[in-house]
This record gives structure tokens, C-alpha cells and sequence, in this order.
């Protein structure tokens, strides 16, 4: 009997609240990313991407509700104008994709779970606002950039182009030159 | 014929090919959630050298993917031309860089990452992901205040191994010992600054992973990346099939009217000397010796994909040295004009203009015609009329869907 309730308890926290299991060592991440990387290119000649994404995602929803600005952006036209549709590009399925694929390994090892996560002298509220001030910083500078972490560091990297490691060194560069300033929201 | 990459859009239509691409995003999320980039704490611990999870992964994955596609390329599998590097806009590159790394240690994300964060229901994952979303926005509404900046230092496909002026297998080599060095060093630091004190985080079997990679790398040295010439063996049994039966060679007619065909981007490259380009040469015809053409590969390969490239010469032994070399580097919907500029300016030149002619050199690809003064491309047929000309011709260009990646990057 006692067994029984044992499995059960195991099935049940199994399906929808499963234990919060370790992460895998950096190395291991490192190297699947890397074949994940690998076979991006290799089978479509494209990277990865991110922020390419969220910006046609973005873009959708101005098209819609202002349609003429859109037209009068050259930025935006380029993505959205005439009846062009922002969705019809690789980027956008593969953010899209990010956030299923994300979604389900956080389920599979029981890390879905509605919490801030914040350095241990942070009220939940500041880290709520530096999360959006920081994510607004990190949008624009993307876009500034051509490419975020993934569509420029990681896959211009890997291909070896000059700017994303330009790039590389500067995203790293900032942030520590940040870091010192800013540590009371970590430490 | 390098097989790799797939033109995908061939067996699974427009739409159909963006099935891949979630796959493909799918199994990255999956990848950054497991290493976990979902937390925001573990990402920012990377800058007070408490955890260096971010450099150990990002460093790992850049050096195996590398390896990976450069084996790729090596062994012929992998065009490497048709692989989307990111075109080099160095400064707007840095300064955008500088920004995400203060919108990264005060936001505690990057935008893939605070993604996987909102998927697994972290609240400052949402809110980092709607503050990038603002910024996006922002960026959108106020770029057309810094246009100049946002396209200036462009350098086009611009690569490490150009750059450094070194083979690539040396730089691989070398970017992969770089980056085990600092996985030690960062090692010896998180034992310092950090509280890992578990041997369990510091397995033995990274050795062994650290020794193949290596290994790897020196296999790609000693392979070599191959030249035109070995591209052009990998391809020359089916192309020279085509040279052979005639289907690349264009008819004077057929080129006239593609002249005219609004719905191409018309590319036609002399390859004569300066001297023969000056004396004719056809409307809008680019200037490109044959030793140059290789040159020319990258940017004919960025075209737009309605872009038909015609290649000529005086007869055709010249305009066809330049097919090989483009055909090689993958450019697309190349052709050569059939009879070179002697056959161009025999079927259109004015009867007058003909009669005035004594026999010339006809020798291998030399110029027939005479001309008096290095008038260029103000003749007449230099750009005939099409509707005075009904010639009798097979078409023969086939305008071929444009393989490899159309934008690429975060675009």
C-alpha cells in the first residue's frame, strides 16, 4: 500500500509539478548549443535569432494599428510596408520556436514556476522596473546592432565574421564596465 | 555539387520551409533553458566572476559550432559561400554592443534568453521581454535620426581569416586554444571569487572533450579550405555537360531582350582589357578583367535573387574562363553571351557600319571589328532597339530560386 501512494505521489508530481531538476553543466549546454548552432547553418545557411523576431512580432501589431506610419518609416517599411507581411521571414519562426522549446524543457525539469528571480537586497517591484529599463536598453542596442546575442555573438561568431566579434568583446565590455556600479541589484 | 545548405523552399514550399526553422528554435530554447539561461541571477553572476556559466557556454558553443561547420566546408559538404555571415557594420556594431551590455547587468537578460525566462513563467523575464520590446519599438521610431551612423563603417562579408590575412584552419586552430585557456582561467577564478568548491562541477571527462575539440581543429587545418580551383572539380563533370551541349551559352537576342526584361536585375560583365571595353562595349556592361572576377564573387552573390549575370568577352574562351570561376563560387543564373562581342556587334551593328569593316583578327577570342576612336558604349547597338530586331533564338536562361539563406542575421 505504502508503495502504491508512493508511485502515485511520484506519477502526479511527474506530470504537472515535476521536482526542479539540477542544470545541466556549462560544458554540456555549450557543446548541444553548439550542434544546435551547427545544424542551423548547416542545414538552412541561416544562424539563430532572436531580437530579429520579436522585432517583426513588434512590427505586426504597428502595422495594424497604424498602417500609414509604417508606410512612412523607412526602417519599418522595409519589413511591413505595402503588403508585405513582417512574418514571412525564418527569424520570426525561430523566436517563436525559442519560446515552446523554452517553455517545454522548463516543464519537463520543473522549473515552470511564476517567480522573480533577484538578487537577495532587490524589492521585487525594482527588479521588475530594471528588468524593463534594462530590457529597453537591450532592444535598442540590439536593433543598433543588427543582432543580438544570438544573431550576432553566437552564430556571426561562429561563422567568424569580424563584426560580431567586435561586437562580442563590446556586449561583454559594457556589462563589466557596468558591473561594479550596479551591484547592489545582484549582490 | 555541395550538397549542404538545403535549399528548403524546394521540397517544402515557402511557408512550408519555416517548419524547420521553429525546429530549429525549438531545440535552441530547449538548449538555453536546460544550461539555465532562464535566470537571471545565474546570468548576471557571470559579471561579478562568481559563475561563469554564460562565458563556459557561449565560448563552448561558438567553438564547437565553428569547428563543426568549417569541417563542414572542408570536406566539401558545406558551401560556405552560401552561409549567411554577418556583414561587418563595425561601429554602430560596438556602440549597440556597449548598450546591451549595460541593458544585460541592469536587466539581467539578453532578449533570447529573457524569452526562455517569460516561457517558464519568470515575471522579470516578462518584463525584461516587454522592456525589449520597447526599445525595439524605439529604436524603429528614431533610427531615421542617425541613418548615417546606423550604415556607416560597412565592410561587407568581412572575416576573421581576410582580416588576419591567415588560413582559416589557423585561426580555428587558434580560437579554439584562445578559448580553452579561458575556461582555465576562469576556472582557477570562480574558485576564487566564487564558493564551487564541488569536484562534481569540475569533471574530468572536460579534458577529454577539450582534447577532441583540439583534435578537431587540426583536422580542419590540415584539410584546408578548398580554393576555386577544388570547387570547380567537385562540380566540373556536370558543368562542363552544360558547356559542352551549349545550355549556358545565350543568344545576342535572347541577352537584347532580358535588356529590356524590367523584372531583372541584368548583370552583364566584360572581361576584355580596358583598351577593347573602351573602344565598345554594351550599355551598362561592367568592366571586370578576368583576373579580377574572383573578386567579384561575394558581391554578385548578395544580388537581389532576379538577378541574371551574363558574362563576355571578344569571342568566348575568356567569358567562359569567368562562368567556371562564378559557377565555382556559387553564384546564381550565370550565362555567357553566345559569339562574345563579335557576335553581338555582327548581329546588330548598322550594314554600313559592317561594310566599312576589313577582315580582322580572328584568332582565339580576339576582337573582329575595328574601331576608330574609343567611343565606349555611344554606338548604336551598343543597346539596340528591341522591336527593330526579330530574331529567331532558343531561350535558355532558367531563372534558378536563390539557394542559401535571402537575409539573414537578426533581420
Amino acid at each position: 500500500m505504502a508503495t502504491q501512494s508512493v508511485t502515485r505521489e511520484a506519477r502526479s508530481s511527474s506530470w504537472l509539478r515535476r521536482a526542479a531538476k539540477p542544470y545541466v553543466h556549462p560544458y554540456v549546454g555549450g557543446i548541444l548549443l553548439g550542434i544546435v548552432l551547427f545544424l542551423a547553418f548547416f542545414i538552412t545557411g541561416n544562424g539563430l535569432g532572436a531580437s530579429g523576431g520579436m522585432n517583426r512580432l513588434l512590427v505586426v501589431v504597428e502595422d495594424a494599428i497604424v498602417p500609414d506610419h509604417v508606410d512612412t518609416t523607412p526602417y519599418l517599411l522595409e519589413m511591413a510596408g505595402g503588403d508585405r507581411n513582417p512574418l514571412d521571414s525564418w527569424v520570426v519562426f525561430v523566436t517563436i520556436g525559442v519560446v515552446i522549446g523554452g517553455f517545454t524543457s522548463g516543464w519537463l525539469h520543473g522549473r515552470l514556476k511564476v517567480e522573480t528571480n533577484r538578487g537577495p537586497r532587490v524589492p521585487i517591484r525594482l527588479r521588475w522596473v530594471m528588468a524593463f529599463v534594462g530590457g529597453a536598453f537591450m532592444g535598442y542596442g540590439a536593433r543598433l546592432a543588427r543582432g543580438c546575442t544570438s544573431g550576432q555573438a553566437l552564430s556571426g561568431g561562429a561563422v567568424l565574421s569580424v563584426g560580431s566579434w567586435a561586437f562580442m568583446f563590446a556586449v561583454f565590455g559594457g556589462a563589466y564596465a557596468l558591473a561594479y556600479f550596479v551591484r547592489k541589484l545582484w549582490n | 555539387m555541395t550538397p549542404f545548405p538545403l535549399t528548403l523552399t524546394d521540397f517544402l514550399g515557402h511557408w512550408g520551409s519555416y517548419i524547420v526553422y521553429l525546429l530549429i528554435g525549438f531545440a535552441f530554447g530547449f538548449v538555453l533553458e536546460i544550461s539555465g539561461f532562464g535566470n537571471s541571477k545565474k546570468l548576471a553572476a557571470q559579471f561579478y566572476f562568481k559563475d561563469l556559466t554564460v562565458l563556459k557556454v557561449m565560448f563552448t558553443a561558438i567553438v564547437t559550432a565553428m569547428i563543426l561547420i568549417f569541417l563542414a566546408t572542408a570536406l566539401g559538404l558545406l558551401d560556405y559561400n552560401m552561409i549567411w555571415v554577418n556583414p561587418t557594420y563595425l561601429w554602430p556594431g560596438i556602440v549597440g554592443g556597449l548598450i546591451m551590455g549595460v541593458g544585460f547587468i541592469v536587466g539581467g537578460f539578453c532578449p533570447g534568453t529573457s524569452l526562455v525566462a517569460a516561457a517558464t513563467l519568470k515575471l522579470d523575464g516578462l518584463f525584461f521581454t516587454l522592456g525589449a520590446f520597447f526599445g525595439i519599438f524605439l529604436f524603429g521610431e528614431t533610427v531615421g535620426l542617425f541613418e548615417d551612423f546606423f550604415n556607416s563603417s560597412y565592410m561587407g562579408r568581412y572575416t576573421l581569416p581576410e582580416m588576419l590575412g591567415l588560413p582559416t584552419g589557423i585561426v580555428v586552430l587558434g580560437i579554439t586554444i584562445m578559448a580553452l585557456l579561458i575556461f582555465y582561467g576562469g576556472e582557477i577564478v570562480e574558485k576564487i571569487v566564487g564558493n564551487k568548491t564541488a569536484p562534481s562541477e569540475r569533471p574530468r571527462w572536460r579534458f577529454a572533450a577539450a582534447g577532441g575539440l583540439v583534435a578537431l581543429a587540426a583536422v580542419v587545418l590540415v584539410i584546408g579550405q578548398p580554393t576555386t580551383e577544388d570547387r570547380w572539380e567537385w562540380i566540373a563533370d556536370e558543368q562542363e555537360a552544360l558547356l559542352a551541349q551549349r545550355e549556358v551559352q545565350i543568344h545576342p537576342g535572347e541577352l537584347l531582350e532580358k535588356m529590356y526584361d524590367k523584372r531583372l536585375n541584368l548583370v552583364m560583365l566584360d572581361v576584355r582589357d580596358e583598351a577593347e571595353y573602351n573602344l565598345f562595349h554594351l550599355l551598362d556592361a561592367r568592366h571586370v578583367p578576368l583576373a579580377d572576377i574572383k573578386a567579384q564573387t561575394d558581391d554578385l552573390r548578395g544580388e537581389p535573387a532576379n538577378t541574371l549575370t551574363v558574362v563576355m568577352s571578344n569571342g568566348e574562351e575568356d567569358a567562359t574562363e569567368a562562368w567556371k570561376i562564378l559557377v565555382a563560387e556559387s553564384v546564381p543564373n550565370v550565362y555567357i553571351l553566345e559569339g562574345g562581342i563579335n557576335g553581338w556587334i555582327d548581329t546588330f551593328a548598322s550594314a554600313e557600319f559592317k561594310a566599312a569593316q576589313s577582315p580582322a583578327d580572328t584568332s582565339r577570342d580576339q576582337l573582329v571589328y575595328s574601331f576608330s576612336s574609343a567611343l565606349g558604349s555611344r554606338y548604336s547597338f551598343a543597346r539596340p532597339l528591341l522591336h527593330e530586331f526579330e530574331l529567331e533564338y532558343t531561350p535558355k536562361v532558367k531563372m534558378k530560386a536563390k539557394s542559401g539563406p535571402t537575409s539573414g542575421g537578426c533581420g
